[in-house]
Order: C-alpha cells, then sequence, then structure tokens
C-alpha cells in the first residue's frame, strides 16, 4: 500500500511519540510576523530560552503596516509598538527580518514561496492560518497560535495529532472566467465551513494539475476556511520550474537532486485516502458569497437562499448583509473593491484584475484598492506597467500588506459598507467595521464590480475574458 | 514541568447559540494588536455585543444572570477562522475554564488546550437540553467532569467527549508541551541531519 505525501513528510518529521499521544514534529521552517509572536518572544525571555534555529525562522512584517505613509514612526503607535517589538525580539535572538523597506517585504505566504523558501516536502508552520498556501508546493504547512509559536522557537518542534487526507480531485475544463478561487469556494460551499476539521486536503485532478503555483496558492490557502488545517498539491514539473532560481532554492546540480527527492515525497499512486471526492470543473461558475462565512456562496447568477423554512442561521448572515431571501446577488451595489492578500495578492492576480479594467473606469461612489501581496509583486507589476493601468481606472495603487483583508492598518471599511473583496474571509466585522459587509469572489470578479459599482457576471462584462486555468 | 491538573470544572453556564462562531467574532481583530493577552476579558465578542446592544437585545456576555460563568455552552464548529489564540485568551481571562460545544475548529482547539482551556464535546440534543436549562435556571451549576465523561446540571447528566490523550494532558497538568518537546534535543537534531534540505542536497 503506497503513502500519501501527508504520511511522508509526517514520517520524514516525527520525532518520537510523546508520553501524551501526539507526534513531537520536526518543522522544517517557521514562519512569523508582528501580530502573533511578541508574547512567544516574552515567554522564551522569561523561561530563559533561545530561539532553537535561527537559520530555519524567518520573519516579516505585513499585519498591521500601513500602505501609504511608511516612514517611522508609524502615525498608530500601537502598530509602530509592534514592529518595534518585532525588531527587537529579531535582533536579540538572531531571526533574519524583511523589514518595512526591504525588497524581500510582504505578505508572510506571498515572500515565502517568492523567496523560495517554501519547498515541496518541508513541514512549514507560522501563527497564521492561511499557512496551509504553502502547501501548494507540497508542503504540509499549518497555522500555529502563540504559545505553539512559542514551542516552535524553543524547539523547533510542535506537538501535533496525525491527520486524515481527503482527496479533492477538480477535473475537467474550468468554463470561461472561472478561476483557482472559485474552485476553493466551490470546496467550501459543497463540504462545508467545518467538513475539513481532522483532515488535510489533498487537490489533484487534471484541472488541479493545469494550474499555476499562484493558483494552486489560492486553491491550498483557503483549505483552513473549509475547516481543513492542512491542504497541498504534490509538486510536479510546474512546482520545480517555479522553484528554479529562487534565492533560497538550491542551485545548479544540488537542484537535479532536489528534484528527485522532492518528487519522491508526492503521493504514491497507490496511496490510500480517508476519504475522496470529485468536483467536475465544467459544472463551476463564478462565485460569490451572500453571507458570513467562506461557506455561504453561490454562483453569480444565483439567489440568496432562505426563502422560506430558513435555519436561524441563514436568516441572521441574511439580516447582517442586508439581503433579502431570495434576492439575486448580482446587481448587488457595492462601496469598496480590494483586490490583494495572500489569497489573491500574486502578480499573475493583479494581471488578471488589471485585464479586466483595461479602458474602464471605476464607478461613481465606488473607493478601489489594490494591495500587492509583497514589494516584490509591486514591483514586478509596476514593471509591467500595471500600477498606471490601476491609477488611470480610478484604483488606488498601495504598497504592499495584508491591508483591508483584516483591517488592523488603516485600511478599513467604514460603517457598513460592502467591499467586493479577493480575500478569503467573510466574517462580520472582518475588514475593519464592526458592521463592515464583504463578498468574496475572485479578483478578476472585484475587477468587473469596481467598474460597474455593482455585483458582476465577469464573463457579460467583456468579451475577452481568458480562461481562467490554462 | 507540571502545570496546573485540570479535572473537573465547575461553575455557572453561559450559553451562546450559533454555528460557526469564528475568531474574529470572538476577539475582533483590532484588539491583536498588543504586545500582550493582557486585557481581553473585556474585548470578548466585543462587536456582538455593541449589536446586540444596538437591536435592544441583551449578548450573553453582557447578560447579568450570566457574569460570572466558568463554562461555556456552544454549537458546531467553534472557534472557526483565525489562529488567533486572542481568541481562547480572552475567554480564558474572562473566566471561562471549560468550553462544551457540538464541535470544534482544530486550531482553536489546539490553542485551548496550550492554555489549559478544556474543549469538550456533546451531542446535538444534549448541547441543545443544557442551553435550555441554563436559560431557564441561570443560576444552575455545571459540573464538566473530565474524569467520568460527563456534564452534570441539575436533574441531567450528560455525556460530553474528548480525545483520550487531551483529557490525560489536562488531567495531569501535561497540557504545557513545551517541557516535553524541549526534554530530547538529540533526537531532534537525529531527525534533522536526516532532511536534505537542510543538509544541503
Ligand atoms: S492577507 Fe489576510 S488572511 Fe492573509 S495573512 Fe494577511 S491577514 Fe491573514
Amino acid at each position: 500500500m503506497g503513502k500519501t505525501l501527508l504520511q511522508k513528510v509526517w514520517d520524514l518529521h516525527k520525532v518520537r511519540t510523546l508520553p501524551t499521544g501526539q507526534t513531537q514534529l520536526f518543522i522544517g521552517l517557521h514562519l512569523i510576523h508582528e501580530v502573533t509572536t511578541p508574547q512567544a518572544f516574552d515567554a522564551l525571555r522569561q523561561r530563559g530560552w533561545t530561539v532553537a534555529r535561527p537559520d530555519r525562522t524567518f520573519a516579516t512584517v505585513d499585519h498591521i503596516v500601513p500602505t501609504r505613509q511608511r516612514q517611522r514612526p508609524f502615525i498608530d503607535v500601537l502598530a509602530e509598538d509592534m514592529i518595534a517589538s518585532l525588531e527587537r525580539n529579531t535582533s536579540d535572538f538572531g531571526v533574519p527580518l524583511y523589514d518595512i523597506g526591504d525588497e524581500r517585504q510582504g505578505i508572510v505566504h506571498v515572500i515565502g514561496p517568492e523567496l523560495g523558501l517554501t519547498q515541496p516536502g518541508m513541514t512549514i508552520a507560522c501563527g497564521d492560518s492561511h499557512t496551509s498556501t504553502h502547501g501548494a508546493f507540497g508542503a504540509v504547512a499549518f497555522g500555529i497560535g502563540t504559545s505553539q509559536v512559542r514551542d516552535v522557537l524553543a524547539t523547533q518542534c510542535i506537538a501535533l495529532e496525525p491527520l486524515k487526507v481527503r482527496r479533492i480531485r477538480v477535473t475537467g475544463q474550468l468554463p470561461r472566467g472561472v478561476y483557482a478561487k472559485d474552485v476553493i469556494l466551490t470546496v467550501i460551499q459543497r463540504l462545508g465551513v467545518g467538513g475539513g476539521n481532522g483532515y488535510a486536503y489533498e487537490y489533484g485532478g487534471d484541472a488541479i494539475e493545469r494550474m499555476s503555483m499562484d493558483e494552486r496558492m489560492t486553491v491550498c490557502n483557503m483549505s483552513i476556511e473549509g475547516g481543513a488545517r492542512v491542504g497541498y498539491v504534490n509538486p510536479d514539473e510546474t512546482t520545480f520550474q517555479y522553484m528554479e532560481g529562487r534565492p533560497f532554492a538550491p542551485q545548479g546540480e544540488a537542484f537535479g537532486r532536489a528534484k528527485a527527492w522532492w518528487r519522491s515525497t508526492a503521493s504514491d499512486r497507490d496511496a490510500s485516502y480517508d476519504d475522496e471526492v470529485e468536483i467536475r470543473a465544467a459544472e463551476l461558475t463564478p462565485v460569490v458569497t451572500w453571507g458570513v462565512n467562506p461557506g455561504q456562496s453561490i454562483g453569480v447568477k444565483g439567489r440568496v437562499p432562505g426563502a422560506s423554512g430558513a435555519d436561524a442561521q441563514v436568516s441572521d448572515a441574511l439580516a447582517y448583509m442586508g439581503l433579502t431571501a431570495g434576492q439575486p446577488i448580482a446587481g448587488m451595489k457595492i462601496d469598496v473593491a480590494f483586490i490583494g492578500s495572500c489569497t489573491n495578492g500574486r502578480l499573475s492576480d493583479l494581471q488578471e484584475a488589471a485585464r479586466i479594467v483595461r479602458g474602464h473606469h471605476v464607478a461613481s461612489g465606488v473607493k478601489a484598492l489594490v494591495v500587492p501581496g509583497s514589494v516584490s509583486v509591486q514591483k514586478a507589476a509596476e514593471r509591467e506597467g500595471l500600477d498606471a493601468t490601476f491609477r488611470e481606472a480610478g484604483f488606488e495603487w498601495r504598497d504592499a500588506g495584508c491591508s483591508m483583508c483584516l483591517g488592523m492598518n488603516p485600511d478599513k471599511l467604514e460603517g457598513n459598507q460592502v467591499c467586493a473583496a479577493s480575500s478569503n474571509r467573510n466574517f462580520k466585522g472582518r475588514q475593519g467595521s464592526p458592521t463592515g459587509r464583504t463578498l468574496l469572489m475572485s479578483p478578476a470578479m472585484v475587477a468587473a464590480a469596481a467598474i460597474t459599482g455593482v455585483v458582476t457576471d465577469v464573463r457579460e462584462l467583456v468579451d475577452e475574458v481568458p480562461a481562467g486555468v490554462r | 514541568m507540571g502545570a496546573e491538573k485540570i479535572q473537573v470544572i465547575e461553575g455557572r453556564a453561559l450559553p451562546l447559540r450559533g454555528d460557526d462562531m469564528d475568531t474574529d467574532r470572538i476577539m475582533p481583530a483590532r484588539f491583536l494588536k498588543s504586545v500582550t493577552f493582557e486585557g481581553l476579558q473585556a474585548h470578548v465578542f466585543e462587536d456582538d455585543r455593541l449589536a446586540a446592544a444596538r437591536a435592544g437585545q441583551v449578548h450573553p456576555f453582557d447578560d447579568p444572570r450570566f457574569q460570572g460563568a466558568s463554562i461555556l455552552l456552544a454549537n458546531r464548529n467553534y472557534g472557526a477562522g483565525s489562529s488567533r489564540e486572542h481568541a481562547p485568551q480572552g475567554l480564558r481571562r474572562w473566566g471561562i475554564g471549560a468550553v462544551v460545544a457540538e464541535s470544534f475548529a482544530e486550531i482553536f482547539f489546539g490553542n485551548s488546550l496550550m492554555i489549559g482551556l478544556a474543549c469538550v464535546t456533546a451531542s446535538p440534543q444534549d448541547v441543545a437540553a443544557l442551553m435550555s436549562l441554563v436559560e431557564r435556571t441561570p443560576n444552575a451549576t455545571l459540573t464538566v467532569d473530565l474524569q467520568a465523561g460527563t456534564c452534570q446540571a441539575p436533574g441531567m447528566t450528560v455525556a460530553i467527549s474528548i480525545p483520550g490523550h487531551v483529557r490525560d494532558m489536562l488531567m495531569t497538568g501535561a497540557w504545557d508541551t513545551t517541557g516535553l518537546l524541549l526534554d530530547n534535543y538529540e533526537q531532534v537534531n537525529a531527525v534533522a541531519a536526516k532532511l536534505p534540505y537542510l543538509t544541503g542536497f
């Protein structure tokens, strides 16, 4: 009987079974940021511990950084405090930091892959639930809390329960205008926001195999929104091509040897799974969320549920969103359009959105902003003139960070504004206003909504919508 | 390294109805902007509480009848979403010692264990029964007994479940795992020495 990638990577990194019954798992790469680490470093200081593997720990700032006016000290004293604390902690404990002003700064899940830190066959932990993003490379990557960050800092290990594996096969050709974001929103809608508890999601099937690394990252990123702490794609030529030449990737002949090892970590053909699900790509449409969790979504042509006998959760969500049961989602007015985040803030996302906005202008009364996922994405986009495209169309072009994905910096919704967002969470209050409303969708759909001012089927806006997955 | 042994959690309960209660709601992101966990108890469910107040309702966390409760009753997939430990930290600091829910999101469950907050599950029917009982008689004392695997309330005893090793960790005070992990650095180095991405392919 063959093994899954999860089992192989688990076995390679297993130190021992703890007396508690959990596995002590070695962590190959620990990524840290300003929000979930100060208390962990404090605990280290109190107990007189050091960072076990500063060479395997990398820090950046993303969650609270302003996306304009980045001169220090920041206007927001609390934000300044947190950044200063990370600067002090990383310097005291010898951890590299990609700070504001560094070419390598950006959202932790964007820069890990970009720098080649993220590699197949690794275990990766970060105090952030979207660490599942790195699974796109065939790493076993998961989010942890601050006490676990402390453990990983002090020991480079974590105590964890083994996971089951659900294989999700996406088969066939994705229709025009349907993107990786629509695939994962559909997975979450079908399996439920808690459906992945206890599971790692392995994404496969020909539609996934044809996806670029950016697209695979979008899919793996939102695994956690389906309750799966880990999501991954088996590494293949697409993965290796992306890796080649990255600063932290093996170079020269070592790269060839690395490829062979990476390939060996992929799931065996005869691996057995705890569960299997198939999604037929041809059935998919552009998806929009209508509610207050990422599973509450419908096709852009659909109507919001709840016409009769709705459960309390549906009516509560509709009330919060200001929607009427049975209303079509298309045509819902938006106030803000946000393109960015670790889900869809990479270069190909911005390229796709730019293709939609070119030659159009943001609807009056709509505030639209593009926040690149990293400085490197920003620079690459600027080299292609995407900043000008967006600016001419009336978008604001910002500096890299999490921004309006969670509204911990000055980019927040106000009051009960409705935001078309390329990010990953539509929880109540998520975008920084306690009554703000979020509609999740692909970056192309956000671009379309920005132009028309209402939720719009991107396939109707422009004749030439490129195929989502090439 | 011994942490507190958690075997029985006894006290009044607070019923919080709703599935998929996410950690953004339990602890809105703006309260994460701090270098300590201190004071988080003041902000548990802050936005939901404000929204309830605006609608002329009383959120359970503001309801005078439930102040001082130590057991939280919740529904399905409690603690979904963000990995912020600030969510269980806030609840713990507010005074919650155990959460009885239909099910939990995994990261929340793990984070809670790390700080000695007991998360146990019960059937939807039993959770519903406990919630109605507490809503009728807020002064009722509930007892979550990890050894017996029960939650007792006046006139009823319901079965709770918790993975065996989690129960043992809480009951023996072994939930603070850093000590265990620090224990055997030789073995850790041996694992690292076999990983080609560390040794240089
Ligand atoms: S972009 Fe959003 S989801 Fe991603 S790491 Fe930042 S805050 Fe978290």
